[in-house]
């Protein structure tokens, strides 16, 4: 499929033509249709010049970092820590050092949960999250709050999938010790108001973490500006390799945490009856990183720079807007997560046929979504239905794919006349 | 290329629109809950058991397409079935979803009579567990398995 077919594409600032040619996977085939790759919250594509980063560093630097005092072992460190540079421009961090990899939003969630959390939750104490959080930002504080005898505290989402404010202002009391929240809702789509939602838990004088593994690949996000005490996220869902992700602390509360894992490189000595550690951030990791990952998720950084986040934002609210008006016009859809503030994701149900049908009904058309619960349950549960149609847009996403979505959600109708 | 309506025959979209058995029968001895976390399909089985034979039979739940169809079938195949005649239906029905059969449409058919209509499936690895989920649910329920199935 390319923009050329008859359907009028917005004019928009952005060569869309020029930025799917970026992208190899896009002009492959699946079930002998052209592949309309509709499953960005999942994972991203990847464009060429992160699969030739990883190439290029694998063909002509890679050694192991922050040990040797050969060439390669200088170099490779070099770009490892020229990656942590890229990162904390990204997201606007004050040091490098508040960039801590890990290998991605989950991990870093655990991180923070099990060194933080642990040093700071008592009997009694209270996580604060919210109604429309991933597994990835549950089970964490559940886990924790099992172990130190603490409680799990939820507020409360609307019918249009927006987290109630106020109520979230009621739970936050004497016994918050921390508030995780997600920036965007990977089953909903919802823009959390976090800049807001964190100077009111930073009145009560609570920290906050972020997920930000839907955000960064959408929304410009300057860690400083929203004064995000953690922020995570994943190189995979902003065109980067699998395998690396990232965790920011602020200076101050990372190098008052105690280590996460024990292990190489997060040491500064070690003997049998004492070891000191490393300082920030490589006291949070131990042992060899994703050197390859790392590399591979500057070179998104640069390619999304390059394009320019606010042009990638226009764009995919363009399609968010359109697709959503051509659903809506469908018999039988209903359109789940209709919050004002929206990134991304279009989640949906078909009456009287369920998303996995639908999902492998597509599927035969060359069109990838996500159908099932997303890894947020209690969202289903919230709205009552046991899992969504998720599709989901990225940069290279283009109306016709929409065009082809809502022909094959025809198909769907005609399967279950 | 799998055909859409070799997965999605006539028979199998009436039996999801129309679940036969589609209850709890009065003297259930024996129940098992069967459930698929990666796409929410949950399941209740419920057996009146005479002895080693299957009296009455019934399910309820929420599923797809493929997993209601599958259930409201199995419950008319095995009623009036002995257990070791259930678990011999579902050993061949797990072949033919799975792909692993060789023998011609007539034996099928006389093995499985209307349950062939699931061949389809065997093109459709991801929905394997759909058809198969209402089965697992049958067999825990025929050794009084106290836990809830998982096809995870």
């Amino acid at each position: 499929m390319t923009a050329s077919v008859a359907i009028p594409e917005k004019a928009s600032a952005l060569d869309v033509d020029k930025i799917r040619r970026d992208f190899p996977i896009l002009h492959t085939q699946a079930r002998g249709h052209n592949l309309v790759y509709l499953d960005n919250a999942a994972t991203s594509q990847k464009p060429q010049v992160v699969i030739d980063a990883l190439v290029h560093y694998y063909e002509t630097g890679n050694a192991n970092i922050h040990r040797g005092v050969h060439y390669l072992s200088e170099k490779a460190t070099q770009d490892f820590e020229e990656g942590r540079a890229a990162v904390q421009r990204f997201i606007n961090a004050a040091h490098s050092g508040e960039i801590v990899f890990t290998r991605g939003t989950t991990e870093a969630i655990n991180l923070v949960a099990q060194t933080y959390g642990r040093t700071h939750l008592r009997a009694g104490d209270e996580v604060l999250i919210t109604a429309m959080e991933h597994h990835s930002n549950i089970v964490p504080w559940q886990i924790l709050c099992e172990e130190q005898g603490a409680k799990l505290r939820v507020a409360p989402i609307n019918d249009q999938g927006e987290l109630i404010v106020e109520e979230f202002a009621k739970l936050l009391g004497p016994k918050t010790k921390i508030v995780a929240l997600s920036h965007v809702s990977n089953a909903l789509g919802t823009v959390n108001p976090v800049k807001r939602l964190i100077a009111m838990a930073h009145a009560k004088g609570v920290p906050v973490l972020v997920d930000g593994a839907q955000a960064v690949p959408h929304i410009a996000v300057d860690v400083r500006d929203l004064d995000a005490d953690f922020y995570a996220f994943s190189a995979h869902k902003m065109y980067g390799p699998t395998g690396i992700g990232v965790l920011y602390g602020k200076k101050a509360l990372l190098e008052a945490m105690p280590p996460y894992q024990g292990g190489g490189d997060m040491i500064a000595s070690v003997t049998f009856e004492k070891t000191t550690y490393n300082k920030v951030p490589h006291k949070f990791e131990a042992g060899t990183p994703d050197m390859a990952g790392v590399v591979g998720l500057k070179a998104a950084i640069e390619y999304m720079h390059a394009i320019g986040i606010d042009k990638i934002a226009a764009h995919e609210h363009d399609l968010l807007e359109y697709a959503t008006e051509k659903l809506s016009a469908l018999p039988g859809i209903r359109v789940i997560g209709t919050a004002a503030d929206k990134a991304s994701v279009l989640s949906f149900v078909i009456e009287d046929v369920h998303p996995h049908d639908i999902g492998t009904i597509l599927d035969q058309e060359g069109i990838a979504v996500r159908t099932g619960h997303h890894c947020a349950q209690p969202v289903m549960d919230r709205f009552c239905i046991p899992a969504t149609v998720r599709a989901s847009f990225a940069v290279y996403n283009i109306r016709a794919e929409v065009d082809a979505l809502v022909a094959g959600i025809r198909k769907v109708e005609e399967v279950f006349a | 290329m799998p055909e859409l309506r070799d997965l999605y025959q006539e028979v199998i979209l009436e039996h999801s629109k129309a679940p036969r058995n589609y209850k709890e029968p009065a003297h259930t001895n024996h129940k098992a809950e069967g459930y698929n976390p990666l796409c929410g399909d949950r399941f209740t089985v419920y057996l009146e058991m005479d002895g080693d034979t299957v009296r009455d039979i019934g399910f309820q739940g929420a599923g797809c397409a493929i997993s209601k169809a599958s259930a409201s079938m199995m419950t008319q195949s095995v009623k009036g079935k002995t257990k070791a005649e259930a678990q011999k239906i579902f050993a061949r029905f797990h072949d033919l979803v799975t792909g692993h059969t060789h023998e011609s449409d007539e034996q099928l058919q006389a093995d499985l009579g209307k349950l062939a209509v699931f061949s389809g499936v065997s093109e459709f690895p991801m929905r394997v567990k759909c058809a198969t989920l209402a089965w697992h649910t049958l067999e825990a329920a025929l050794e009084g398995k106290q836990e809830k199935v998982s096809t995870e």
